[in-house]
């Protein structure tokens, strides 16, 4: 039965990355909006970041 | 074939750039045609720059520039008020926020999102479509806030400049709190229940008495961080409401929460049970989700403006032959300062320089200009119209007359106090009815300790009113939604409770039963000739007084001459010469030298070569339905009506309102509060609609609030729902419905009870094993949430309202 111990103990470690893959994502802010993504996918030209 | 020619002529009579009407295609560029200038140039500009992408995404996306009048941005560079936009700077790169509400479409985002093909300076730019934002970062040494600002102004996107927008950064956090707190319970919800799989599958573990025991101790660790953090709010809550001596409904959640934990622990540590740990996670995780519900907001709507959002941010003031600008808060008493046309005098001020043509619409809801003489008192909140004037400021911002409103103690109290739910009044006798009942549970068992523990928990643990928690919050919150849809939007779910309780309806006059725009328009006098009409039409179309804008809207299919000589006398009226005719459109006055009748409506005089030809009388129109809205409403409440204009439509509104209703005229803002708290004082709870700056204190007074709106872009003043003008005719049946959406709230209560009940008799045969208790808790909390919202949404559908 300590196999038991074992696989619990992986399927918990798995499920804590994804808990944690959560909060980064509220965290960074992913969850502030949820509407404009949606359409900004949807334009054709690729936006290009300009720094200097 | 007909169908066709009239399609054609819809198509052609659309500005390309805003999808308004045009009156002729005298703007055109090819096969584009504009309805102003103003369209027109923005089309070339996003030609030049080869951004004409925004108008294949969406048909006319833009907003209309007729109406455009160009704001002087100077102030942009005081350099106080500059760093109080920049929120971040390294002096290669500043980010601003703008609040832009003018954003409607994917076309705005589009734009918006390529300003720097616009403005070299401009790094990046990234748009939250909900809230209305725009995010910029910028170099500082290529462009500046300035010329952003401008940019913009020109695209028709100006950003709403405000100061004090401390407060969002809060709730921001506060909903990333939340979810974070529902990730938590929700993890620790799953895995404890499936390390309780064997407890309710009855598995024999006497042989596996280790395992379980490790089980048992992963669920405690699983569970420490959702009894500590996620369910904190409700300890806090009820904590507070102890301490002013209310048993709201979190005091026995959180009982609930404590016992289920500490039962649970004394199983699991001495007794080597299995506790209740699921029963606990799963309750938190589900009341949570509850708050998601309840909490929806309508983000793009602000609910809390003040005079401050209506006010300019900067003024331009005058010391010797100096102008220089300084923010609106550090405006004295006596300084001189100058007020350029459509500009709002943001103190009580005396008119030193010039002629002042005053709209007072914000104050008194008449948008038809009043002229002001050298000496005069011009108060705060007035918009010149016409040319700039100058004025001496003889009133700090703060006390003038129309912002003194804000001084009262109304203005400063917290809306929590208002807030007294049903579910909150409830709570309080559930809580000692439920104690007692643990009591009495444990005093039977009283010679034996551990009995007597158990059955006292027990009975604390069943009678946890979640499901009577869940009730109110997915109720109110999908009559929250179903408004919404109407395009009637509450500030959150308490006001469709206090809806529900309204026995007075207090309407507002102009703007709210009457409509803002298109008045209604009659000529009297000798039929027009076609001549005559392309006349005036010539003449009122240079003005933007909104009398012209409505005769010049009134008289169609005319083409316009062209006009040799145009003077517009402010306060008076027009004078223009063309051809050989010469035109007065006017004042009675003004026209025919006769002194001005005092009459029931607005009347302009039409003389062409010193000829009396006859007038136009304009009126204001009466919202669609308003008669029926107002038959339906007096039949249960009590109505009234409180209007800040002369008596002029007494007869009309009496025979809408019927002969015994109170009608008030010449209401200031101030007596507008004062009835609505006189009202109160009788016990009254008030509903108050209202549109303008004039009504806010009595929409802040009233126990509902709603401001009317023809576009929620628009400013309206701070109210505890906005009602899109469009859906006027619906607001009896929305008051109808909060009242059974409060109906349903009840039947829930009595079927949660039901299922505490049920709990209860298990409780007291201290049968209450973690599996029954692991199934009661779900099953009353699921079935509580499935027939609130149905019973909302079948009701909704039969009412018409989805």
């Amino acid at each position: 039965m300590q196999i038991v111990v074992i696989l619990i103990a992986a399927s918990l470690i798995v499920a804590l990355i994804f808990l944690a893959a959560y909060l980064w994502a509220v965290k960074t802010g992913q969850y502030d909006d949820k509407f404009t993504p949606s359409i900004r996918i949807l334009f054709d030209e690729t936006k290009k970041e300009k720094n200097d | 074939m007909k169908e066709l020619t009239k399609e054609q002529v819809i198509t052609k009579t659309l500005c390309y750039h805003c999808g308004e009407e045009c009156s002729d295609d005298s703007f055109r560029i090819n096969d584009k045609i504009f309805c102003c200038n103003g369209c027109k140039t923005v089309f070339e500009l996003l030609d030049e720059n080869n951004l004409c992408n925004y108008y294949s995404i969406e048909q006319s996306p833009g907003t209309t520039r007729k109406y455009h009048t160009k704001r002087n941005y100077d102030f942009l560079d005081d350099e106080e008020l500059k760093q109080k936009l920049i929120e971040f700077s390294d002096g290669k790169k500043t980010n601003v926020t703008f609040y832009i509400p003018q954003m409607h479409c994917s076309s705005c985002i589009w734009i918006l999102e390529n300003l720097y093909k616009l403005d070299n300076g401009i790094i990046s730019s990234r748009v939250n479509f909900l809230q209305k934002k725009l995010f910029i970062s910028f170099a500082e040494k290529i462009t500046s806030i300035k010329k952003i600002v401008e940019l913009l102004d020109s695209l028709g996107y100006e950003p709403l400049l405000n100061f004090d927008s401390t407060n969002e950064t809060k709730t921001e956090s506060n909903y990333k709190n939340l979810y974070y707190k529902i990730g938590i319970a929700g993890f620790s919800f799953g895995n404890i229940m499936l390390l309780s799989f064997p407890e309710y599958l009855s598995i024999n573990v006497a042989e596996h008495t280790e395992l379980k025991k490790i089980f048992a101790y992963i669920n405690i660790l699983l569970s420490l961080p959702v009894f500590f953090y996620s369910s904190n709010d409700y300890f806090i809550s009820a904590w507070k409401g102890l301490k002013k001596k209310i048993i709201n409904i979190d005091v026995p959640l959180a009982l609930g929460i404590l016992v289920l934990f500490v039962r649970s622990l004394i199983d699991i540590l001495f007794f080597e049970g299995a506790g209740y740990l699921d029963s606990l996670t799963g309750l938190v995780f589900f009341l949570l989700i509850g708050k998601v519900f309840q909490n929806k907001t309508y983000e793009t709507l602000n609910f809390e403006r003040n005079y401050k959002s209506y006010f300019p941010i900067a003024v331009t003031i005058k010391e010797g032959n100096k102008e220089t600008t300084i923010p609106i808060d550090k405006l004295k008493v006596g300084k001189r300062i100058i007020i350029r046309n459509n500009e709002i005098i943001p103190a009580d001020s005396i008119l030193i320089k010039g002629t002042g043509n005053i709209d007072y619409s914000f104050v008194t809801g008449e948008s038809i200009p009043i002229e002001v003489k050298n000496g005069e008192m011009i108060y705060a909140g007035g918009k010149q119209v016409g040319s700039a004037i100058e004025v001496e400021v003889v009133k700090e911002v703060s006390q003038s007359y129309l912002t003194q409103l804000w001084n009262r103690s109304i203005f400063s109290k917290k809306d929590e106090s208002k807030i007294t739910s049903f579910a909150n009044a409830v709570s309080k006798h559930f809580t000692i009815v439920v104690i007692t009942l643990a009591i009495i549970a444990s005093v039977v068992a009283l010679p034996n300790y551990k009995l007597a523990f158990d059955a006292f928990t027990a009975v604390l643990i069943v009678a946890c009113p979640c499901a009577l928690a869940l009730s109110s919050p997915f109720a109110l919150g999908n009559t929250l939604r179903i408004f919404g849809k109407n395009k009637f939007y509450l500030k959150n779910t308490f006001v469709v409770e206090k809806l529900a309780s309204i026995d007075t309806i207090v309407f507002d006059k102009t703007g709210t039963i009457t409509e803002r725009e298109n008045p209604e328009v009659e000529f009297l006098g000798n039929d027009l000739t076609q001549h005559e009409k392309k006349l005036i039409k010539s003449s009122v179309q240079n003005s933007t007084h909104p009398l012209s804008k409505a005769i010049n809207n009134f008289i169609k299919d005319t083409d316009i001459l062209k006009v040799d000589y145009y003077e517009e006398i402010i306060g008076k009226g027009i004078f223009a010469i063309i051809k050989d005719d010469e035109i007065k459109i006017g004042s009675e006055k003004f026209v025919t030298q006769k002194e001005d009748e005092q009459t029931e409506s607005t009347k302009v005089f039409v003389s062409i070569n010193n000829n009396v030809i006859g007038y136009f009388v304009i009126k204001n129109k009466y919202r669609e339905g308003l008669k029926n809205i107002i038959e339906e409403l007096r039949i249960n409440y009590d109505i009234a009506l409180l209007s800040g204009d002369k008596e002029i439509e007494k007869n009309n509104l009496k025979e809408i309102f019927g002969e015994d209703k109170k009608l008030f005229f010449n209401q200031s803002p101030h007596d507008k509060l004062n009835y609505i708290e006189n009202l109160q004082k009788e016990n009254r709870k008030v509903l108050m609609i209202g549109d303008g700056l004039n009504d806010a204190g009595a929409l802040k007074q009233s126990d509902v609030g709603i401001s009317i709106s023809d576009n929620t872009n628009n400013f309206s003043p701070a109210s505890d729902g906005i009602l899109e003008s469009n859906s006027f005719s619906l607001l009896n049946k929305f008051i109808n419905f909060s009242k059974s959406t409060k109906k349903i709230i009840i039947i829930s209560f009595v079927l949660s009870l039901i299922y505490n009940i049920i709990g209860l008799t298990f409780a007291f045969e201290g049968k209450l094993t973690p599996l029954i208790a692991a199934i009661l808790m779900p099953v009353s909390s699921i079935s509580v949430v499935v027939f609130t919202t149905f019973a909302t949404n079948i009701l909704a559908k039969k009412k018409g309202l989805i």
